[in-house]
């Protein structure tokens, strides 16, 4: 009998867990699974809400098109030449898209906390870090859900053509806007987590989101600005987040363009000198009024290494925000 | 449980909000398998404690154990012991009764297995499961209720807690809850607690917790409280009062009469049940109408407290002690309550 227990043991050695192992696998499988149904239920009630889905994706086109449109005319105007603001403007608009959808989606769980839902999920065992991970990965969802609409007109010819560059480039921008999405859901959650007004809720979020998103560079290059704006959108996060969107859809293009001089200049030429970054330095010396847009301020590495940075910061402050009891 | 047979036990249950003590050094006992009932008006601190009991809140000081675990340091063990249903709806109204049934069974680690067989299960017991792929938002406040009861019982805790379960119901639906309340005891051996300012609903529970202004200033079965205020009130009008009056002194020189003018023959006295055909049966003057009042739990606690439960006075309560845990600061006329 014993001899019997000893070699089953034996036999199925390889195959047993210490209870620890089990209880540590469990608990982190339960974690997950928390994590995955506060996800899926915050998924079904953004897909069902259809204004709320087709608003969403309004929004954008409107920045783009309506506001993009009329200052590429304005610059024309004002004496820039043709820009190609639409173009400049896109990767602007996505990180815009991007930081609004990600920081509002966390009025959800104002919302669950009105109804009543938040009990139901603060009363249950599923640990406080998987609810607010939930919540960070639903408003994620959602927020790269727009952006991936909006991928789609990059192929238009008056943003980026329809090439194999622009693939290459919506396919090299969905990893980054997922990392900016993750880290701009989890400011709002962080904020969500006690905010308890739905009138505070608009106004803090503005009073936070409107300065972030101006001086993201998200409208206009951050280049030639007063020391003050220049040291301000040094310290925004988010200027990294676009810088990073921009570098990658940007790369390779030609936003400007021909100050008067220079458009005077055969095209070839022109390109030949701006290709050359000391024939162009030289070529700005000689006439100070020739623009260069900087399409990357940041190398790409520093911009996704602060992006992530700040949202692992935020995703800890939201988690803590959660763990507190009343 | 411990060795006394207690699923919940506390121990100087404290919550401060601010100045305002909502519950005030609170101690009590519930037995396992009884359902134990926390009567008081809105405001008098039922909710908090459920709220400190069900870990929702902290405890300022004090703590209590359910289930032989600790409220304040091992609130997952506790969680997963309890079900709550929430005075206030806590459905996700946009989703399904069987989506808001499953996201309970993920969060409470039911195994997918066994989550389809329970969910029909529960569902039958509240008679919704015509109605189980409708969304919540169709629903009548009724049959939210009962599906929340549902949701509550889908993870077979050890205790379920019912704020004010019946509130804003109506009579029919309340008297369903109630039969599935009771249901649930006889069927599951499931320890039920359960808060209301109803007297009728209090009557429905094995013991019964008086709270008012924070303090439990009662606790004993219904019956044993409603003794404590005395025997019955029994009321005798006959064709000659005064003849009437003498015969009774005469006949029982022990009675205490009622003094109180619009009553000659008022009296208290146990078991009136009994006493009144035994005095009728050979009583010389002509009785017009007799009228016993049993003591109901109102007199229990209009005796206990000096005043009657009453809604209105309540809700004005409550909307203070929101306002205090909303703020922080205690609104300033519980002088009394002040420390």
């Amino acid at each position: 009998m014993e001899e019997n227990t000893v070699k089953e043991i034996e036999e199925q050695g390889p195959e047993l867990e210490s209870a620890e192992e089990y209880l540590h696998r469990t608990s982190f499988q339960r974690s997950l699974t928390g994590v995955y149904i506060v996800w899926l239920r915050d998924f079904k009630r953004f897909w069902r809400d259809t204004p709320r889905r087709l608003g969403a994706f309004v929004q954008p086109l409107v920045y783009l098109f309506l506001l993009g449109t009329g200052l590429q005319a304005a610059f024309k105007v004002f004496g820039a030449g043709e820009t190609k603001y639409v173009t400049f403007m896109f990767p602007g608009i996505l990180g815009m898209t991007v930081l609004f959808t990600s920081v509002f989606s966390s009025i959800s769980i104002l919302w669950d906390r009105q109804f009543g839902f938040l009990k139901e999920i603060l009363v249950s065992p599923v640990p406080r870090s998987s609810v607010a991970l939930g919540k960070v990965f639903g408003g994620a969802t959602t927020a790269v859900l727009q952006g991936m609409v909006l991928l789609v007109l990059m192929f238009l010819p008056s943003i980026f053509g329809f090439h194999w560059e622009t693939l290459w480039k919506a396919l090299l921008l969905i990893p980054l806007m997922i990392l900016l999405a993750l880290a701009m859901t989890s400011v709002g959650v962080a904020i969500g987590a006690r905010l308890k007004s739905f009138e505070a809720f608009p106004v803090l979020m503005n009073f936070f989101l409107m300065p972030l998103f101006f001086l993201s560079g998200a409208m206009f290059p951050l280049q030639g600005l007063p020391s003050w704006m220049d040291f301000l959108t040094k310290i925004n996060p988010l200027s990294y987040g676009v810088d990073m969107l921009r570098a990658v859809a940007l790369k390779g293009v030609t936003l400007t363009t021909t100050s008067n001089v220079a458009s005077k200049l055969p095209p070839e030429v022109l390109a030949k000198i701006q290709s050359d970054p000391q024939l162009a330095t030289a070529l700005q010396k000689v006439f100070p009024k020739m623009p260069t847009v900087q399409t990357q301020v940041h190398p790409l590495w520093l911009d996704v290494v602060v992006v992530a940075a700040f949202g692992l910061v935020m995703l800890a402050i939201a988690i803590w925000q959660f763990n507190r009891q009343e | 449980m411990d060795s006394n047979g207690d699923i919940i036990t506390t121990e100087d249950l404290v919550k401060k909000f601010g100045d305002l003590v909502a519950v005030d050094s609170v101690n009590f006992e519930v037995r396992a398998g009884e359902i134990f009932g926390f009567l008081g008006p809105n405001g008098a601190g039922k909710t908090t404690t459920m709220n400190m009991l069900s870990t929702i809140m902290k405890p300022t000081s004090g703590t209590a154990v359910i289930n032989g675990y600790d409220i304040v340091n091992h609130q997952n063990e506790v969680r997963e012991s309890i079900g709550m249903v929430f005075q206030d709806p806590s459905l996700d109204d946009t989703l399904t009764a069987r989506e808001n049934l499953e996201f309970h069974a993920v969060v409470y680690h039911i195994p997918r297995a066994e989550r389809a067989g329970r969910m029909k299960e529960v569902l039958e017991m509240v008679s919704l499961t015509d109605r189980a792929d409708d969304r919540v938002e169709t629903y009548s406040g009724g049959m939210k209720r009962r599906l929340e009861i549902a949701r509550g019982l889908l993870h077979y805790p050890k205790v379920l807690f019912l704020d004010e379960p019946t509130i804003g119901l109506d009579p029919q639906t309340r008297y369903h809850i109630w039969e599935y309340i009771e249901d649930l005891k006889k069927r599951e051996g499931i320890t039920i607690f359960l808060t209301t300012h109803y007297m009728e609903e209090a009557e429905h529970c094995d013991r019964i917790a008086v709270i008012d202004l924070g303090q439990i200033i009662a606790l004993d079965t219904p019956e044993r409280l409603k003794d404590d205020v005395g025997g019955d009130i029994i009321r005798l009008e006959t064709e000659d009062d005064d003849a009437a009056l003498a015969e009774l002194k005469e006949r029982y020189p022990e009675l205490e009469m009622i003094s109180d003018p619009e009553c000659k023959l008022c009296f208290e006295r146990e078991r009136g049940e009994e006493f009144v055909p035994e005095l009728i049966r050979e009583f010389g003057v002509k009785i017009v109408s007799i009228n016993i009042h049993r003591p109901t739990l109102d007199d229990v606690f209009l005796k206990l407290t000096g005043k009657e439960i009453r809604d209105d006075s309540g809700d004005r309560k409550e909307a203070m002690m929101k306002l205090a845990s909303r703020t922080g600061v205690a609104p300033g006329s519980r002088g009394n309550r002040r420390r």
